[in-house]
């Protein structure tokens, strides 16, 4: 018998969080989710993107306060909640996955930063080395107190984030995706670690969307889906199939329907990329994208989506890939290049890498083809910009008093629809997506997939990287996964069949290999 | 929230927003006319024809350098080397003004000169991707040791300068200095305004990772502004040159980039970059002459200028972040 289910027959629970709802403006982040954690155990926690997991943390470690109704108790007592601090002191700790270590201090100082022992008001530097010292025996791990962050892996790092945590005495320690970054035996000394604090009674909830993790390290898995709670399965009850539909399984009628195109074995392959990898997370990644077709590049948060999109649009440095468009071999070192031959990249976050906020709605419509555009001597043709914009402004409905206003004026899906309208004026062949309906409005959702539509029925080439699975069920004619920088297989729909989210979900965490 | 709510916020926002933009397009004019009125008041000798000349004359030089910076601003760069680029231009110009025969060819050595240094700048900035503030902090100290270098560290002179109509001359009654200064600020306005190239630079200053990823070659258009402000600070020397008939590598032009810096800061230019006009520039270059003259005029002590130009200059930073802050973005 687990230490764990000891605790569970004696008496509170170390965590018990009720009826948490988190609601931002008009968007409910989480709705009712109850989460109970014994002492000793771990907890995993998984979910698709967005499903609420980071929401429900930032709860529990006071970084964002529940909504009315919802408690959070530690040992059975109510504690204060939206207070980091208080959350820290009543022993719980998030290790977040970036990490917040200052690498030109030394792991003690690191340790015990912000709480750093005193005598006679100065820093006591042996103690703090000292107590540093313990706690890091006390992991088991090999590095020196006095060393500076700057020289440590990774791993180390991550491991000098949980000594900071129990050096203030935590009790529960979030880790959110800890593996992600680390090599295969830094994994195996963390899970070491993680034994050794279970043996110490402490609760650990582990989000991971890797499956052989989760059957490794879990006592008891809870998911969430859509922002709330869907069910939680005990360690004997584990079982791939039935965590992906419990990650999955959702209603699928309400949303966007198209008529699939048929799958044709005849239609051109428009672009045809050959192992393409990066030199760091993408490893020889190959595909077909043909003419008229709606191909979604599905995949984890991290698993190298947009970096292989960026990739083929130029905008980084390949270490080796080669790409054919129509039949032809072509070189691309920049997205100039792309661009000229035909292949268009709508990025991700239109407000760092997409729109120009001070110009106006027609500048950055017209932005990629001035130099097309321009008269005699380098001038600009403003009647060309204000006719492409006014042309723009009604096919697209972007709602907007004018096509000189500022395009920081604009909301989030206008916004969206004005650099699809600068990537269209391209006349692209080859139209990469990413992400194209995030922070975007339902309304402005639908006309932008209707539009993904009838850019696919005039023959255009579209390769779609979303994150949320009914979008790529309702728009994509075919799926690709991707997982750790490789592609990890094809969902393809067959017979009528549409595709199926289970085998996407299987694919990219890992699961249709148990 | 009803519909009717958001309306009137709206509202508000796009009044408040208005009356933001009605600010920033009036820029300083209304500061420059309020200090020319208060100098007028304190010594009626300042709104004379003869005094406005000289104001104008003297801003010439600020202005033509300020319309360099107001290009390498617009980017999200700086240009410290252009006082010691003006320099070396200087010596080159009279050096060469003493070549028997060949002494107008000082002019177009001057600006060539200008440009070559400018250019070195750009190729740093552009391609090997170091910071233009290090790159610029740079060459302020080499070319002025080549500045110096050039007449062997003495002053050079040629009392019968071929050119030294630009310097003393006027045409239709207007000094060259200032018909000049004037015509590099309409072309850089049409340049800015009303070519590709202009859009691109607006474009780079605004958001350069999406400028990149729009097809646009950053790196040309970097390249570009770097050798404009170049080649305006060598124009820069040759007018110096032709106003004093002499050059000297030490002294002339020393902390030219500063005042050209102020003039663009007090146009209303963006120092992040991406926001910002050249009539601004010739606002805030005239603001510059007109305290400085006005001053001296009022018989304010030399030391009592530099600390009044100095807290103009951090008022005018403060005036930046409001405006920044009045376009916050939602």
């Amino acid at each position: 018998m687990s230490a764990a289910a000891q605790k569970r027959a004696s008496g509170h629970p170390v965590l018990e969080m009720r009826h948490i709802s988190k609601t931002f403006g008009a968007i409910r982040a989480l709705q009712d989710v109850s989460l109970t954690v014994q002492a000793g155990e771990l907890h995993a926690l998984m979910g698709e993107n967005g499903a609420g997991k980071s929401t429900l943390m930032k709860v529990l470690s006071g970084a964002y306060r529940p909504d009315a109704g919802g408690e959070i108790l530690i040992d059975g007592v109510p504690a204060a909640t939206g207070d980091p601090i208080k959350a820290r002191a009543a022993g719980i700790a998030v290790i977040y996955q970036e990490l917040s270590l200052a690498p030109n201090l030394t792991v003690a100082q690191n340790i015990f930063l912000g709480n750093e022992p005193r005598r006679f008001g100065i820093v006591d530097r042996d103690q703090c080395n000292r107590r540093a010292n313990e706690i890091i025996a006390r992991l088991g791990v090999s590095f020196s107190a006095r060393a500076l962050v700057s020289s440590l892996s990774l791993g180390e790092r991550q491991l000098v984030e949980i000594a900071r945590a129990l050096s203030t005495n935590a009790r529960i320690i979030v880790m959110d995706e800890p593996t992600t970054s680390l090599t295969s035996r830094e994994t195996d000394s963390l899970f070491e670690v993680i034994a050794t604090l279970k043996a110490h009674g402490i609760a650990i909830i582990y989000i991971s969307h890797r499956m052989e993790e989760v059957y490794q390290l879990a006592d008891r898995v809870s998911v969430l889906r859509d922002s709330g709670y869907v069910g939680t399965l005990e360690r004997a009850d584990l079982n791939a199939s039935r965590l992906v539909s419990m990650m999955v399984g959702r209603d699928l009628s309400a949303f966007y329907k198209k008529d699939h195109r048929p799958p044709d074995a005849k239609r051109a392959i428009a672009l045809s990329v050959r192992g393409m990898s990066d030199g760091r997370l993408l490893k020889n990644c190959s595909f077909d994208l043909h003419k008229g077709e709606v191909l979604a590049l599905a995949g984890l948060v991290g698993s190298g989506r947009t970096e292989l999109a960026r990739l083929i649009f130029g905008a980084d440095r390949r270490s080796a890939g080669t790409l054919e468009l129509d039949g032809k071999p072509i070189s691309i070192g920049s997205p100039r290049e792309a661009l000229d031959a035909g292949i268009a990249y709508l990025t991700e976050d239109r407000k760092e890498l997409g729109l120009f906020l001070d110009m106006s709605i027609s500048d950055n419509i017209s932005m990629g083809v001035l130099a097309r555009d321009a008269r005699t001597g380098g001038l600009r043709d403003f009647g060309a910009a204000d006719r492409r914009a006014a042309k723009a402004i009604a096919d697209l409905s972007i709602r907007t008093r004018s096509a000189q206003a500022n395009a920081g004026s604009l909301s989030g899906g206008n916004q969206q629809k004005v650099l699809l309208a600068r990537l269209l004026e391209t006349e692209p062949k080859v139209v990469i997506l990413d992400e194209p309906t995030r922070g975007v409005d339902v309304g402005a959702k639908s006309e932008i997939y209707r539009l993904i539509d009838n850019l696919a029925n005039r023959g255009i080439a579209i390769l779609m990287i979303s994150s949320e699975l009914p979008e790529v069920i309702g728009v994509a004619d075919r799926v690709l996964v991707m997982r750790d920088g490789s592609i990890a297989g094809e969902v393809t729909a067959s017979g009528g069949e549409p595709l199926r989210q289970e085998a996407i979900m299987e694919l990219a965490t890992g699961a249709a290999q148990e | 929230m009803t519909d009717r709510t958001t309306t009137s916020v709206d509202q508000a926002a796009v009044r408040s927003r208005r009356l933001r933009t009605t600010f920033a397009a009036l820029g300083m004019l209304p500061v420059l006319v309020l200090l020319a009125a208060g100098f007028q008041f304190i010594n009626p000798r300042f709104l004379t024809e003869t005094n406005l000349l000289i104001v104008t004359q003297q801003s010439s030089i600020n202005i033509v350098l300020a319309a360099g910076m107001t290009f390498v601003i617009l980017t999200g760069g700086i240009d410290l080397s252009v006082g010691s680029i003006l320099a070396a231009s200087a010596m080159v110009a009279v050096l060469v003004s003493l070549v028997p025969d060949w002494g107008l060819l000082g002019v177009p050595a001057a600006i060539l000169v200008g440009l070559g240094f400018g250019l070195v700048n750009g190729l740093l900035v552009a391609y090997i991707r170091l910071p233009p503030f290090i790159v610029t902090l740079g060459s302020l100290t080499a070319v002025r040791g080549i500045a110096r270098l050039l007449g062997q560290d003495t002053t050079v002179f040629n009392s019968d300068l071929p050119f030294d109509f630009i310097g003393n001359g006027s045409l239709f009654g207007i000094p060259w200095l200032v018909v000049i200064a004037l015509s590099v600020v309409v072309l850089s306005w049409l340049v800015l305004k009303r070519t590709v190239l202009g859009t691109w630079i607006y474009a780079v200053g605004g958001n350069a990772e999406a400028a990149r990823l729009t097809g646009i070659k950053v790196p040309l258009v970097l390249l570009f502004v770097y050798g404009v402000s170049g080649l305006l600070a060598g124009l820069g020397g040759a007018m110096s040159a032709a106003r004093l008939y002499a050059a000297n590598g030490l002294q002339l032009g020393q902390s030219y980039e500063l005042d050209a810096i102020a003039a663009v800061i007090l146009g209303g230019t963006s120092f992040v970059g991406g926001v910002g006009s050249i009539w601004g520039t010739l606002i805030g270059g005239l603001i510059i002459a007109v305290l400085s003259n006005g001053l001296i005029l009022a018989g304010v002590s030399d030391i009592w200028q530099y600390i009044i130009k100095g807290l103009v200059i951090i008022v005018a930073v403060a005036l930046d972040r409001y405006r920044l802050q009045a376009g916050a973005r939602t």
